[in-house]
């Protein structure tokens, strides 16, 4: 995938939060060969330096992320401070509108995109699979989308995979990737297998038995449903087709 | 052998107080300040903790034992973990994870609890003690020095204070001390939760300690309207007569922790270190500062 002028190989993003330990999430990363992963600063604030020396020794890229922003404003201060401490200009926008279900509020979304793009951010916007709402985005300067799978930390899979296969022709050549939900390797392959560039998991992994094992799961899982999509998958079909034809066949006895 | 001990959290303490029982001549060198001991809930939950640390479970056994034996006011009733009817399958995921439980009604055990949570986990080998009387019963008796003496193995248990000479990184946790005498709990309750897991641990006389944040953040500043708003809502999700309580106390400190999270004892720089307590202090430091003396008395035996 080739998002904001930067080739990225591994199509599997990982967030950092809520491993058993900062040593286990660094095996994890290294196991996925993930070259992008996310990192929440809102509630940590800038005092989180030793992780942060920590997650520099996977030799992955930081892609910041607003979590836990509810308004415009604070995910623009949690932007601009990221930018300072991470040295980065790129940044996961999320603003999110309502603290049970944790739903973007794309309004504020897209408002906090037009700032931040304006300001020089590579802007990642976490987004639903609204068509209209991604077009927004785009407008707003993001060359790159993330809808939801399903709401963060659930692990249900794609809730409507059906808006995402039509979101996915609706932005043809838009980088596209699914962040959240996500719970299986089964479903990141099916993320892939539509044609998506690319999945960011955490939870997934990180309240796994074995996060390491299944970072490897995931990246496998990713890797399978890419070449999938790029064989070109046979359409199912409602009759049943034999390999060999049945006209023409000897009939024995 | 004569030895100094830096720091007098749970870490310096348990060392003081086994190196001596070995017969060494120890002293404990502290500039007073309260560490983040004296803010734990001193559970003894090794089964608990083993969920995401399975490496404590075998070292942490003992751990209860070890109290029991050496200081007043530690209770062996055990844990119940408990999630709301809409996380239930935070309890299936739990109790899959570890080992050491049954299944029971709540309201069984904690008659509070009746009604409210038909399901819950009991591990009835855990126990849990008060940290800033089970310290304060350790000093006792310890000869205290203002620097280390001359010529001693030094042994620093300073906790995130030893940062500078360690590879450790500060947790942030926080911590409340509520008053409330309507509700009546005899053991520590866990409520299970994806992003706000809570412990309650019963002081006596009405009063419980609610834990705790876990944030990757050496600020040491008090604690966070937003974390206060999510230890109570927890705790009033486990019982609404906690919106009546009194907030005795709020606490925030910086746990000690290496890239694995797991304690250890370590040889650096000449200074031996009992340190990266992380979430496990008074878990493992009995069993840490046994590792201590067997490595002293060994280095001992060796350069005979």
């Amino acid at each position: 995938m080739q998002v904001y002028g930067t080739k990225v190989k591994t199509p599997l993003f990982l967030g950092t939060a809520r491993y058993p330990s900062p040593a286990i999430l660094l095996q994890a990363i290294q196991t996925a060969q993930a070259e992008v992963i996310t990192v929440s600063l809102r509630r940590e604030g800038a005092g989180g330096g030793a992780f942060r020396d920590l997650l520099a020794q996977s030799g992955a890229r930081v892609l910041p992320n607003t979590a836990g922003c509810h308004s415009v404003a604070e995910a623009i201060t949690t932007a601009r401070m990221a930018r300072e401490v991470f040295q980065t200009d790129w940044l996961k926008l999320e603003v999110i509108g309502n603290a049970d279900s944790l739903q973007p509020d794309v309004f504020q979304t897209v408002q906090a995109a037009k700032v931040l793009c304006a300001e020089g951010f590579k802007v990642f916007p976490y987004t639903t699979d609204d068509l209209i709402v991604g077009e927004r985005l785009l407008e707003a300067g993001c060359q790159v989308l993330m809808p939801w799978g399903a709401p963060i930390g659930t692990c249900q899979g794609l809730r409507n995979p059906d808006a995402l296969r039509a979101m996915r022709a609706h932005f043809p050549g838009v980088p596209l990737i699914v962040d959240a939900g996500i719970g299986a390797p089964s479903h990141a392959a099916q993320v892939m297998e539509m044609g998506f560039d690319g999945v960011l998991t955490n939870t997934a992994v990180a309240l796994a038995g074995d996060p390491v094992a299944m970072a490897g799961a995931l990246a496998g899982a990713v890797g399978a449903g890419q070449a999938a999509y790029h064989a070109g998958i046979v359409a199912p079909r409602d009759m049943a087709e034999p390999s060999t034809p049945v006209f023409g066949l000897a009939v024995l006895g | 052998m004569r030895v100094s001990i830096l720091g007098a959290g749970v870490a310096g303490l348990c060392a003081a107080h086994v190196l001596a029982a070995r017969g060494m001549d120890v002293v404990l060198c502290d500039d007073g300040r309260a560490g983040a001991s004296t803010l734990a809930g001193g559970m003894i939950a090794p089964w608990c903790e083993a969920e995401v640390a399975p490496q404590v479970l075998e070292r942490g056994k003992t751990a209860l034992d070890w109290w029991v034996a050496r200081v007043p006011g530690v209770a062996r009733r055990g844990t119940l973990v408990l999630a709301t009817g809409r996380d239930r399958g935070e309890l299936t995921r739990f109790a899959a994870r570890t080992l050491g439980h049954q299944s029971v009604a709540a309201g069984d055990l904690e008659p509070a609890l009746a009604d409210r949570f038909d399901q819950a986990l009991f591990f009835a080998d855990e126990g849990h003690l008060d940290p800033v009387k089970a310290l304060a019963h350790l000093r006792q008796g310890l000869p205290l020095a203002p620097n280390p003496r001359q010529g001693d193995v030094i042994v620093d248990c300073r906790g995130i204070a030893a940062r500078d000479q360690l590879p450790l990184r500060a947790v942030r946790g926080e911590m409340l001390v509520l008053h409330a005498p309507d509700i009546n709990l005899s053991r520590p309750i866990r409520l299970l939760h994806p992003r706000w897991p809570l412990y309650v641990v019963p002081r006596g006389d009405g009063i419980f300690m609610l834990g705790a944040t876990m944030l990757e953040s050496d600020d040491p500043g008090p604690v966070t309207a937003r974390s206060v708003i999510d230890l109570l809502n927890a705790a009033y999700a486990l019982h609404p007569a906690f919106a009546e309580a009194r907030v005795l106390k709020t606490g925030a400190g910086l746990r000690p922790a290496f890239a694995d999270n797991l304690p250890r004892v370590e040889r650096w720089g000449g200074v031996w270190h009992l340190n990266g307590l992380y979430r496990h202090g008074f878990l493992l430091a009995p069993v840490l500062a046994q590792e201590l003396a067997d490595a002293l008395i060994g280095g001992m035996a060796h350069a005979d």
